[in-house]
């Protein structure tokens, strides 16, 4: 079975990075994984998407078509990939209010702001994401996740980033609660 | 299970060069190649290889025509732009016969068009960008792995024939990370020019004028060597005879139609029983592919054939396919370029439709399956 993630947001706020370590994790944990991306000329901001297919069998189409999964961390990237979700769960920033509009099943978590300051580097958003992505679809094994995050991110930045992902976690168990 | 990594395109095509040996690359970085420059800037000087970043794409081909004349196995990566920029030296290295391979992480254009976005709309500047006929072998990776293989590959085939050989990728192949299992060290094959063993009486262009290909020597190994772009006779000096152009044009062409058959290299699926086939390359075919598999899963005979080997076009494996089939449908990121080449061999047997898409985004499964299940378009 295909699961498909799609991570949008602005160009800059790692989401790229974020979507190669679940890809990665997903292999060490032996399924098959496929990661693509699209940006913008720009080296930061406008509009950034990574997308991330994981499956137990062969993958065919690499882009993902009908995602089980949007995380949106700002507005734009809200309006324009909310409203062509079907099926699956929007992870929403809780800086970005929830439209009427958008139809999908949406759960609103403080991403960038426990990065700020519960952490207190914005930088590690895309890690707290992760998390959160992470631990709503239980995809990939929690300690193979903190090893890919430990082969992918800058040396020195080990422990801040599994930090992050710790609390990503926890903002995903709150979520699952609540929901 | 060392060997497992997620990989991306680039990344593959680049270790596939050192695999193969590449030990010179010269560059200048453009989206969406440069990560085939990155890698090589780290890599190649901790195996005693040379990396040099150049001022521009035609210094970069340069370059690496230089380098690889004094024996060194040379590559270059670009994409749009800057293939546009090289392709006077393209003609040089075919005429002149030096092996090089140059990586075309296409792009959409014209000019500077669209710089992240995919297109496969080189296809016709890969085989007829330069001025004049003139070999050269195309190579089309369709995942991962293959941009691995395709690159030794096409490192085998510019040593083996000296011609120029182009590895046409697109952004969508050149930046998707997947999981690869790479060989292991020691089992790819690795194909080396063959060198002149005497200095005396060597004869740098001679060769069987069927398709023959001459001993290269290395510049600094002391044998005397001329090499020009103006049509030259066996000793490399430059000649104006028409018949000496006449016969040097025929085996240089000849080198690639009679090497056709030994490097023809393509994936089918579904073919034996089909009555619609989908011709699809690069990461076009990845769509196909994904739409052949909803169309059997409906029950329409539905089949892939997908050419690695572009330029030469594995002709005879399509002329069997197209006396068999009722239609043809090729998807492709262009107006429709290796259309034509399906259309000429296929002659009229059955209908052949081209589905275009250049908006910068790879075609959606459903497109081609729409294609497939509804009809003339």
């Amino acid at each position: 079975m295909r699961t498909e993630f799609r991570l949008s947001g602005s160009g800059g706020q790692g989401l790229l990075l974020a979507g190669i370590v679940l890809a990665e994790a997903a292999i060490l944990d032996g399924k098959n994984a496929v990661q693509t991306q699209s940006y913008g000329p720009e080296a930061r901001g406008g509009a950034s998407k990574a997308e991330v297919v994981i499956s137990e069998s062969d993958i065919d189409y690499p882009k993902a078509t009908d995602p089980d999964y949007l995380l949106a961390l700002t507005a734009e990237a809200y309006r324009t990939y909310g409203k062509l979700m079907g099926k699956g769960l929007i992870i929403l920033d809780s800086s970005v209010e929830a439209t009427a509009d958008i139809a999908a099943r949406t759960v609103r978590v403080p991403i960038l702001d426990t990065a700020a300051t519960v952490i207190g580097k914005k930088v590690v958003a895309n890690i707290v994401a992760l998390g959160v992505l992470a631990g709503l679809s239980g995809i990939v094994k929690p300690a193979t996740l903190e090893l890919a995050v430990r082969n992918r991110v800058p040396q020195g930045t080990e422990d801040l980033n599994l930090q992050a992902l710790r609390q990503g976690f926890e903002l995903a168990a709150a979520a699952k609660v609540a929901t | 299970m060392t060997n497992v990594k997620l990989m991306q395109g680039n990344e593959a095509c680049t270790l596939g060069a050192i695999t193969a040996g590449m030990d010179f690359y010269a560059g200048y970085p453009i989206t969406p190649s440069t990560e085939v420059a990155e890698i090589c800037a780290t890599e190649l000087p901790k195996i005693g290889g040379k990396f040099i970043q150049m001022e521009d794409e035609i210094g970069s081909i340069a370059a690496i025509i230089g380098a690889s004349l004094t024996g060194r196995k040379a590559m270059t990566a670009t994409s749009g732009p800057g293939f546009s920029l090289m392709q006077e030296n393209i003609g040089y290295a075919a005429l002149t016969e030096v092996p090089i391979v140059i990586i075309n992480v296409q792009r959409v254009g014209p000019s500077t068009g669209m710089p992240t976005s995919p297109a496969q709309s080189d296809v016709m500047q890969a085989r007829w960008g330069t001025h004049g006929d003139h070999p050269i072998v195309v190579l089309a990776p369709g995942n991962v792995k293959e941009c691995f293989d395709l690159t030794v590959k096409a490192f085998n085939i510019a040593e083996e024939y000296r011609v120029p050989v182009i590895v046409l990728t697109d952004e969508v192949v050149g930046h998707m990370r997947e999981k690869v299992v790479l060989p292991e060290p020691g089992s790819v094959t690795i194909v080396d020019r063959q060198k002149p063993q005497s200095r005396a009486n060597y004869l740098p262009f001679a060769a069987d004028q069927d398709g023959g290909v001459p001993l290269m020597a290395s510049f600094g190994d002391g044998f005397r060597y001329h090499v020009t772009g103006l049509f030259h006779d066996e000793t490399g000096f430059p000649t104006n005879r028409g018949d000496i152009a006449n016969a040097s044009i025929r085996r240089l062409m000849r080198k690639v139609e009679k090497a056709e058959p030994l490097i023809r290299d393509y994936f089918t699926e579904s073919t034996d029983d089909c009555e619609l086939l989908v011709v699809a390359f690069g990461s076009s075919a990845m769509s196909s592919l994904s739409a052949v598999r909803q169309a059997r899963a409906k029950g329409i005979k539905a089949g892939l054939f997908r050419p690695k080997t572009i330029w030469p076009f594995p002709e005879t494996v399509l002329d069997e396919l197209a006396g068999r089939v009722k239609r043809i449908i090729v998807p492709e990121m262009n107006m429709g370029q290796l259309v034509l080449e399906i259309q000429r061999i296929v002659g009229g047997r059955a209908p052949v439709e081209s589905l275009t898409k250049v908006n910068g985004e790879l075609f959606r499964p459903e497109e081609v399956l729409e294609a497939i299940v509804g009809g003339r378009k």
